[in-house]
């Protein structure tokens, strides 16, 4: 009910002249800034579920998709920091948006050293893979969409009290869900899912990287195998742009399942929002339980 | 207690009414009535009482939730500022990194590479920053040469850029690239021919970025050296192919690096990846065309062809004197690489085979490279 009114009351308010361009440089923060300001947005995302968002290129098409927005919102914490510097010194001046500055950072190294890989000083940056980081951000975000575009200002707050109702009521449901899945043991790529373990109390035993961003050598790998074989982790996870070879490789020889997380919106078929993404993670792991 | 003595009264009148004085009725009905004053009163007070020590209960629970809440949202902001890190004087030194290089070929031997030295930082909120200076050595002499010394602006609005001071010229779309991110050991023929390397120039560039769903920009330089024009546009096909096509024009004193002292330039890049995820596997096909006087031309392909590992062919020639070269390189980490070329060069009368073995280190910060 409570829902429903408040779709009624964003129905009636007026969505503003000009829309605002908004740069998001994952799909998870796309999703996030067309739940807060539906067609009062008009949103680019620079990466895929499939693209590694370390890795991208500053290429022409995002100079030029960067240099019409007037909001850019990205993930921060150094993950997008090969490409995003650049973009935002050729293309203008938008408004800067991080989402990880607003929550939590899990692994913040205590050696900051290259040595142990391609680490970020200032924490995991995936934080996206937590419900309740969402939560945090989503507040945020409606903030500064709110001081940007004041005279919508009670538009974004109507749509933000809306998304967390619904979020709030996904969160009850994924919680209870999430009491199945404490304590599973599961080996990952890369640290891409320390946020999604740290919420579900998910026991992750290995990572096939033993350092960060670094590919795995055989010896590592065969490493690896002699030290799981006692006890192998119940499934290998790992997100729609890593490598799939080297989890193959472990899991052929373990006798168990690799499989691919979505990681973000798109990242497979039924995953289209942010409410989907957790369903589908939530789904896949129970079939492991 | 009380409810029984007057339930008892009560017994006592209902059984002894029919024997009892109306004088005795009387006084007993007052007492009763006294009784059942008391009795009220009494109830009353005790709930009244109670009621303050509910809304005492109430008041100390809110407060208890407002004090949970207010403690869990200190706590939060606490983990949050301390997962951010913390402050110190050094904090807004500008970012530092080297680069390190040396080179083996057949010919001459070991040959140190410049050590390459770059600070940059945003100066404020309308400027950023950036000095490479490179520290080699000529002839037994330590040398120590200002390769980029340059601001640029950063809150224009309409898409434009100024740049002063003394940059890497944006004609020809190798040449502001860092030596230490080219793909062969040496750079291409045109480029050593008209540019000695590179076109190093002291003044002032203007770009404008239009504001279309594909990339189109037009620059213009002002130096020292001449003038130049430049404009490229790009864009992506699909997601797994990006391109980029750019045209320049660059007039300068006869005497100086290039042919007559007018060069065009035209070069483009265009690079696959599978999804457009450059991670495992990718392709990069580039190649440039110098006009002036005389002219030249590169074209040149890198194959990712696993994680850590590429291969790249390159043909170069600059009127009639032409090279082909074929490397492979090894990147354990985007920090550092180790190379192998090798170098069909016919520049002189005599074909000469050449082989290198390079490796170039990059210690702390890392720039963003450009597409």
């Amino acid at each position: 009910m409570r829902s429903m009114l408040l779709s009624i009351t964003i129905l009636l308010l007026p969505a503003g002249a000009s829309a605002l361009e908004v740069f998001a440089c994952e799909p998870e923060w796309a999703s996030l800034v067309s739940e807060l300001a539906g067609d009062d947005a008009n949103v680019t995302v620079a990466t895929t579920a499939f693209q590694d968002p370390h890795r991208l290129q500053a290429k022409p098409s995002l100079i030029a998709a960067i240099r019409k927005a007037d909001l850019v919102i990205c993930t921060g914490a150094d993950l997008e920091i090969g490409w995003l510097p650049l973009l935002l010194r050729r293309g203008g001046n938008p408004e800067i948006f991080m989402a990880s500055e607003f929550v939590r950072k899990l692994e913040v190294p205590q050696v900051i050293n290259r040595s142990q890989g391609d680490i970020h000083p200032q924490g995991n940056p995936h934080v996206h893979l937590d419900p309740r980081n969402i939560r945090r951000v989503a507040a945020a975000l409606a903030e500064r969409l709110a001081e940007m575009d004041a005279n919508n200002a009670t538009y974004y707050n109507a749509r933000l009290a809306d998304f967390q109702a619904r979020w709030s009521d996904a969160l009850v449901a994924w919680d209870q869900r999430a009491m199945s899945l404490a304590g599973l043991e599961v080996a990952s790529h890369h640290r891409s899912f320390s946020y999604l373990a740290n919420w579900l109390g998910l026991d992750i035993v290995a990572t096939i990287e033993s350092k960060p961003g670094i590919p795995p050598s055989g010896a590592q790998l065969a490493a690896l195998l002699e030290s799981l074989s006692g006890n192998p982790p119940v499934v290998v996870v790992r997100t729609p742009y890593e490598n799939e070879k080297p989890s193959l490789w472990l899991t052929e020889r373990l006798s168990v399942p690799a499989i691919r997380l979505p990681y973000t919106i798109s990242g497979n078929a039924a995953v289209t929002d942010l409410f989907t993404l957790f369903d589908e993670t939530l789904r896949i792991l129970e079939e492991y339980r | 207690m009380r409810i029984t003595s007057v339930v008892v009264a009560l017994l006592l009148i209902g059984t002894h009414m029919p024997v009892v004085h109306a004088q005795d009725l009387a006084d007993e009905v007052a007492e009763l009535r006294a009784l059942l004053t008391e009795v009220q009163q009494d109830y009353e007070a005790r709930i009244s009482d109670l009621e303050i020590r509910l809304a005492k209960a109430e008041q100390l629970a809110s407060g208890a939730k407002r004090e949970a809440t207010e403690a869990f949202d200190i706590a939060e902001q606490t983990a949050i500022d301390q997962s951010a890190g913390t402050s110190a004087a050094n904090t807004f030194n500008p970012a530092l990194g080297a680069v390190l290089s040396g080179l083996y070929s057949d010919n001459d031997g070991f040959e140190l590479g410049e050590a390459e030295i770059n600070l940059k930082a945003d100066v404020d909120d309308r400027f950023f920053g950036n000095l490479t200076f490179a520290i080699g050595e000529e002839g037994g002499e330590g040398v120590v040469e200002l390769e980029e010394a340059w601001l640029q602006t950063t809150s224009l609005p309409g898409g434009v850029t100024l740049r002063g001071g003394r940059f890497f010229s944006g004609a020809g779309y190798l040449n502001e690239f860092h030596v230490h991110v080219d793909d062969f050991v040496d750079r291409p023929l045109p480029y050593q021919a008209f540019y000695d390397g590179r076109y190093k120039v002291d003044g002032l560039q203007a770009r404008w970025v239009a504001r279309t769903s594909m990339l189109f920009e037009l620059g213009a330089e002002a130096s020292t050296s001449g003038e130049t024009l430049l404009a490229n546009v790009g864009g992506d096909i699909g997601v797994s192919n990006s391109w980029q096509v750019g045209m320049s024009w660059v007039k300068t004193d006869p005497d100086a690096l290039i042919g007559d002292g007018e060069l065009a330039l035209v070069d483009f890049v265009w690079k696959w990846a599978p999804n457009g995820n450059s991670g495992q596997r990718s392709f990069k096909l580039q190649g440039e065309y110098f006009s002036s006087e005389e002219s030249g031309w590169y074209l040149q392909g890198v194959w990712q062809f696993l994680p850590q590992w590429r291969a790249g062919l390159r043909h170069d020639t600059v009127e009639a004197a032409d090279r082909d070269s074929l490397m492979l390189d090894w990147s354990p980490s985007e920090y550092s690489r180790l190379r192998l070329q090798y170098t069909n060069d016919r520049v002189l009368a005599e074909t000469d085979d050449q082989w290198f073995l390079q490796y170039i280190m990059s210690l702390g910060a890392h720039g963003a490279h450009q597409f």
